[in-house]
């Protein structure tokens, strides 16, 4: 026992151990205060990278969805290739690293051991390429072409091959039943940015790294629906990567079906037809240019008139879908996107414009009604109209005396237009307007011109209606540099310039002159011109112009109908309409078209049409050809191709006998007519969600022609040779024996190369 | 029992059985520290089942028996329970006289670490393996041989009323008493226990009532001592990256930052209340290594959260905190010292521990007291409780 008392210890000691306690409690504090720092400050973002390092996705792509044609034939669907992909997990616990097994499997599909090992590499900075961009926990594709030979050697030996696997995979295919490519109406996929990823993370489909996105056309419309959702796996895995659980995981949902009201076999003859009206007119002589004519481009819109759903669109020049398959070489990239190849990716149905010319005049023609002319008055179709020193000249000058607005559209009498707008232009107060009626200019718009028609197709044109307000804005635009270049006694361009400068915002006579018949500066684009001429036909009402006509789920039992929605009535009145349909029937029967619908069976299907040849400065005509029957509306054109009926006519009365069944002699067989009456319903979907597709034989085209051989060249320009084949007009004739067939409908003594010069004086636009 | 008893004056009344005198007013059980001995076994208690968490899945450590470091936990408690209780039965003061033999005993027992006889863990030599699958870590119970032999040392004269403060000889002579093992540990390497060491003789020297020149000569020692240990190269370099490691974790995530940085996910990704016991996937996914020893913390952080985490660090806080008092209130120095010193060794090593797994101090393997597995460990530091209940039951009882 002690025997210093309590009260005898040292103070210093005392002290000293109430310092110990102090220093102790401070490091316990900071402990805790630490602690609550991480746990409780920093608690989510340490749990976000907590769990960014236990959970790895393996993603099962969702097959894309088919698109199909009004009859359920797939014009893009996937196709199954043998895709040899490794594991890479599977192969580093092996202690080779899995050399051994990657050196066996070259040897399988005859490849170098080298190179295989390359393509499950990963990649970082200092690697080139190939190697693995995906997650690491993603099998590698090492092939998509495996032969089913070494898919079962790889399968049957799986000891011998542990981590590989071969499987068939889906892949895109744009099929072209029948040869229809429908290539820019389709669009194309391409894989997902990063941009793409970040942006739609926080929507409802938030992108996958492995997703190939629609970039145009249809593909890009109903990307959502035809994409689907790929089912995501997520593994618990443990510090080497081993899965130590299976953690919540998405269910895939397979993209759903677009059933479409495009039909391949009209598709792949409307293809045929505008190729080959383009090779005939870079064969006819352009009389004003003394030069081949160009038919640098050209389009066609096949149209149900009752309901505006497309039945056909073509675009030229074109290209093979299936380049972008499997991505795209940087060099086919450029020549798709060339200004060589003349922009085959460019829809030009839809995006393409041009001023209308003639085919514009049920426009004018109703704007006149509408403004309180007569349309059975009596109206001067003189051979020149002269306002202010101008001379405004009928086509070819001629002359037929006062005749009414009926006739004045079977004939295309310029004058005749050019005298109402002129007047009308007077009444709202020539260069100086006072609150302006404007009627032809209202017409227009009251048409749908100058807007967006809302297909559903991305990245439509709105075309333009050269108004007031456009006049002044364009003016606004572009004064200074007109007042910059422009001189009275200068060039053509320079006066052009000179009194743009002056007068520009302001609506001048001859504006008003050249707008009556479709020249100067509006613009229009083939399915502008489709929808109007459609509902001219369906009693006036315009429809947006759809092609998707049902989204089928993958099961089947899920269909959403996509209904036609229309944008407006048009603005005439029931007697207007019918006088005007009887006054575009006489364009077929003894107007401008009529000799190209010689022989057709008017009584049983009435034909009603419009030629237009529109002027574009240094350039040479375009061609513009407007129809309609009861069914179908029918639109074509072709930039620097010549007139109207002259470059389009026979190939939008090729179009017709294919759809009807007309023969030669004016007979119409139903056996042979592709579709007499519009697809109405919806094809068949099986209970197990499967669309059986009627056949199609291997070309269309070949089986409408069964004595001529279709044309051996490709439709679209060849990417792998060189793309102007497209643009550049073809002139040798050893393939002359192409156009026969086109005297099927023009033909019969009146082929336009024997007799081109007696026609164009009686073909007017 | 009877009435009459509870007016017995304790001492006075007649013999009574073993047991009945350690429940009486004054027995040894009304003065043994409850608080301390409930927090160690609430602590050893947590640890095992934090233990069990970070190992019943490792089938490459636990030899395919998923509670092979459950039970062995619980069996080392269980043991170092039976040890405080044969320290406190036998009482500091009677050990005092056994102080040289302990002393040289646990000096030859990590002198035989050195031979061929010792093994390596961890990059430390400081190992002894035992037949059975058991090893000893010498170095564990040298840290109580030290607070022994110098507390006998220096407080020796200072006892026996001779002076107020041990004089500048005897403090040399314990300080020569702490330096021999503690050389001999620093040549395994294992620094992490010379560090305790190094702060064990600083609490006990400030608790001897050492003159101020002797601790602030220490402490400069420490210093010096460090930054020469530093500059000539004595560190391996594994040691070095571990401190450049703590500089800056980001420096290489998946080598030496790696254990700090996945600690920390851990602990961070409890939360409040944590992911559940055995449910921490950074536990389950073994992506803190030697979870079940140096890093056992990280398990509680994760699983257990805020509360659990935090209730660790209050049950030591408790420990502490009653050593603490145990130091002051006992009368004589002997008692005082090895109280303190127990308090410098439990809280540095707690501090460091915890402080390395938070990222706030380097990474040294030393162990949680009580929560890491370990059997010398856990003996050592129970019988350190053992030493703070019996100088808490001999102090005379004051009003």
């Amino acid at each position: 026992m002690t025997n210093i008392p309590e009260t005898g210890r040292s103070t210093r000691v005392q002290t000293r151990l109430v310092v110990i306690q102090v220093l102790v409690l401070s490091l316990l504090a900071t402990l805790g205060g630490r602690l609550w720092y991480l746990q409780i400050r920093q608690g989510d973002e340490y749990a976000a990278e907590a769990s960014g390092n236990h959970v790895q996705q393996v993603v099962q792509p969702a097959p894309r969805g088919s698109i199909l044609d009004a009859r359920g034939v797939a014009l893009a669907d996937n196709e199954t290739r043998l895709v040899v992909s490794a594991s890479r997990t599977d192969l580093l616990k092996m202690k080779d690293d899995g050399k051994a097994v990657l050196t066996k499997l070259a040897g399988v599909l005859g490849m170098e051991p080298e190179d295989v090992m390359d393509k499950v590499r990963l990649c970082d900075a200092e690697t080139p390429q190939p190697c693995w961009n995906g997650s690491p926990y993603q099998p590698i594709p090492v092939t998509d072409e495996a032969t089913p030979k070494q898919a079962l050697q790889i399968r049957e030996r799986a000891e011998d091959f542990p981590g590989i696997t071969a499987e068939p995979m889906a892949v895109r295919r744009y099929a072209a039943p029948g040869k229809a490519n429908t290539g820019q109406v389709l669009g194309y996929l391409s894989p997902v940015t990063d941009e793409e990823i970040k942006k739609a993370e926080d929507t409802d489909s938030p992108f996958l790294r492995s997703d190939q996105v629609g970039r145009s056309g249809l593909e890009r419309q109903y990307d959502k629906a035809l994409r689907g959702k790929a089912g995501v796996t997520r593994y618990e895995v443990d510090n080497l990567g081993r899965v130590i659980g299976e953690a919540e995981s998405d269910p895939g949902v397979p993209g759903s079906n677009l059933v479409t009201s495009l039909d391949a076999r009209v598709q792949r003859v409307a293809e045929y037809e505008l190729n080959e009206a383009m090779k005939a007119a870079r064969k006819e002589m352009d009389r004003n240019t003394n030069r081949l004519y160009e038919a640098d481009a050209g389009a066609v819109v096949v149209m149900e008139a009752k309901t505006g759903r497309v039945v056909a669109m073509a675009s030229n020049p074109t290209y093979d879908p299936n380049a972008w398959v499997g991505g795209i070489s940087a060099k086919d990239y450029k020549k798709l996107t060339g200004k060589e190849s003349n922009y085959p990716l460019l829809n030009r149905a839809t995006q393409g414009q041009a001023a209308p010319g003639s085919i514009f005049k049920v426009v004018s023609t109703s704007a006149a009604v509408e403004a309180g002319y007569d349309f059975n008055g009596g109206y001067d179709c003189s051979s020149s109209y002269s306002v202010g020193g101008q001379v405004f000249k009928n086509f070819e000058s001629a002359s037929y005396g006062s005749i009414d607005l009926g006739r004045a559209l079977e004939l295309s009498c310029d004058t005749v237009y050019y005298r109402l707008a002129h007047q009308e232009w007077k009444k709202d107060g020539g260069m100086n307007p006072k609150t302006p009626n404007d009627y032809f200019y209202k017409a227009a718009h009251e048409f749908g011109l100058g807007e967006k028609t809302g297909i559903d197709l991305p990245n439509e044109v709105s075309g333009r209606v050269p108004d007031r307000q456009w006049k002044q804005d364009y003016w606004k635009a572009n004064k200074d540099a007109w007042c910059r270049t422009g001189k009275k006694d200068g060039s053509y361009v320079e006066k052009l310039a000179y009194e743009g400068c002056l007068e520009g915002n302001k609506m001048r006579a001859g504006d008003a002159i050249n707008y009556s018949i479709g020249q100067g500066d509006t613009l229009v684009t083939p399915i502008q011109m489709a929808t109007i001429y459609a509902a001219i036909s369906n009693g006036g009402t315009l429809y947006d112009p759809s092609i998707g006509k049902a989204i089928v789920s993958p099961d089947g039992k899920d269909v959403q109908a996509i209904t036609p929605q229309a944008h407006g009535k048009l603005p005439i009145s029931k007697t207007t309409l019918a006088q005007m349909d009887d006054a575009l029937a006489g364009v077929a029967t003894r107007g401008t078209a009529a000799w190209r619908f010689e022989g057709w069976p008017q009584d049983e299907i009435p034909m009603h049409a419009k030629t237009g040849t529109a002027e574009v400065h240094g350039k040479q005509t375009t061609s513009w050809f407007a129809t309609y029957t009861d069914d179908y509306a029918i639109v074509m054109t072709i930039s620097q191709g010549g007139t109207g009926s002259g470059a389009s006519g026979p190939a939008v009365r090729n179009i017709y006998d294919a759809l009807y069944g007309v023969s030669d002699d004016g007979k119409i067989d139903t056996r042979k007519a592709l579709l007499p009456k519009p697809q109405a319903k919806l094809p068949t979907i099986k209970a197990d969600g499967t669309i059986p597709a009627p056949k199609v034989s291997k070309d269309v085209v070949k089986d409408l022609l069964p004595d001529e051989k279709a044309s051996p060249e490709e439709e679209y320009a060849p990417i792998d040779e060189q793309g102007q084949a497209a643009t550049t007009p073809t002139q040798n004739g050893d393939n002359r024996d192409t156009r026969r067939h086109r005297r099927r409908g023009g033909g019969r003594g009146r082929g336009r190369g024997t007799t081109s010069g007696s026609v164009s004086r009686r073909a007017r636009t | 029992m009877t009435g009459a008893n509870s007016f017995q004056v304790s001492g006075y009344g007649p013999e009574k059985a073993g047991w009945t005198r350690v429940f009486a007013r004054d027995g040894m059980a009304r003065r043994l520290d409850w608080p301390i001995l409930l927090a160690s076994v609430a602590l050893s208690l947590m640890g095992s089942l934090l233990v069990y968490s970070a190992t019943r899945n490792r089938t490459e450590l636990n030899q395919g028996d998923q509670y092979y470091f459950l039970t062995r936990h619980l069996l080392n408690t269980g043991i170092g329970l039976a040890l405080m209780v044969g320290v406190v039965w036998l009482g500091h003061r009677a050990l005092r006289t056994a102080v040289p033999v302990l002393y040289g005993a646990s000096v030859f027992l990590i002198l035989l670490v050195l031979t061929p006889l010792g093994s390596t863990i961890n990059g430390a030599h400081s190992w002894i393996k035992l037949p059975g699958g058991f090893s000893l870590q010498p170095s564990e119970f040298v840290k109580i041989t030290i607070i022994l032999g110098m507390a006998m040392l220096l407080a020796a004269r200072v006892d026996a009323g001779d002076r107020p403060h041990p004089d500048h000889r005897t403090v040399l002579q314990a300080l020569g008493l702490a330096v021999v093992p503690m050389l001999i540990v620093m040549l395994m390497p294992d620094l992490g226990s010379v560090m305790v060491m190094v702060i064990i003789v600083l609490g006990v020297l400030l608790a001897s009532g050492a003159s101020n020149r002797w601790v602030f000569g220490l402490l400069g020692a420490g210093t010096a001592g460090a930054l020469a240990v530093w500059q000539l190269g004595i560190l391996d370099d594994y040691q070095i990256a571990r401190f450049a490691a703590f500089a800056n974790p980001a420096l290489d995530p998946a080598g030496v930052g790696y254990n700090t940085n996945q600690a920390r996910i851990a602990i961070g990704s409890g939360g409040l209340t944590g992911s559940g016991l055995f449910q921490g996937s950074q536990t389950t996914g073994r992506f803190v290594p030697e979870q079940q020893t140096d890093f056992v913390f990280t398990v509680a952080g994760e699983e257990l959260g805020f509360l659990g985490a935090g209730l660790i660090i209050a049950l030591l806080g408790v420990v502490l905190w009653r050593a603490c008092k145990i130091a002051r209130q006992t009368t004589d120095l002997y008692g005082t010292i090895v109280a303190a010193g127990i308090v410098a060794w439990f809280a540095f090593q707690t501090f460091e521990n915890i402080g390395m797994t938070l990222g706030i101090m380097p990474v040294t393997g030393l162990p949680l007291p009580f929560v890491s597995y370990g059997g010398s460990s856990m003996f050592a530091v129970w019988m350190a409780v053992g030493l703070l209940q019996s100088i808490t039951v001999q102090r005379p009882m004051s009003a």
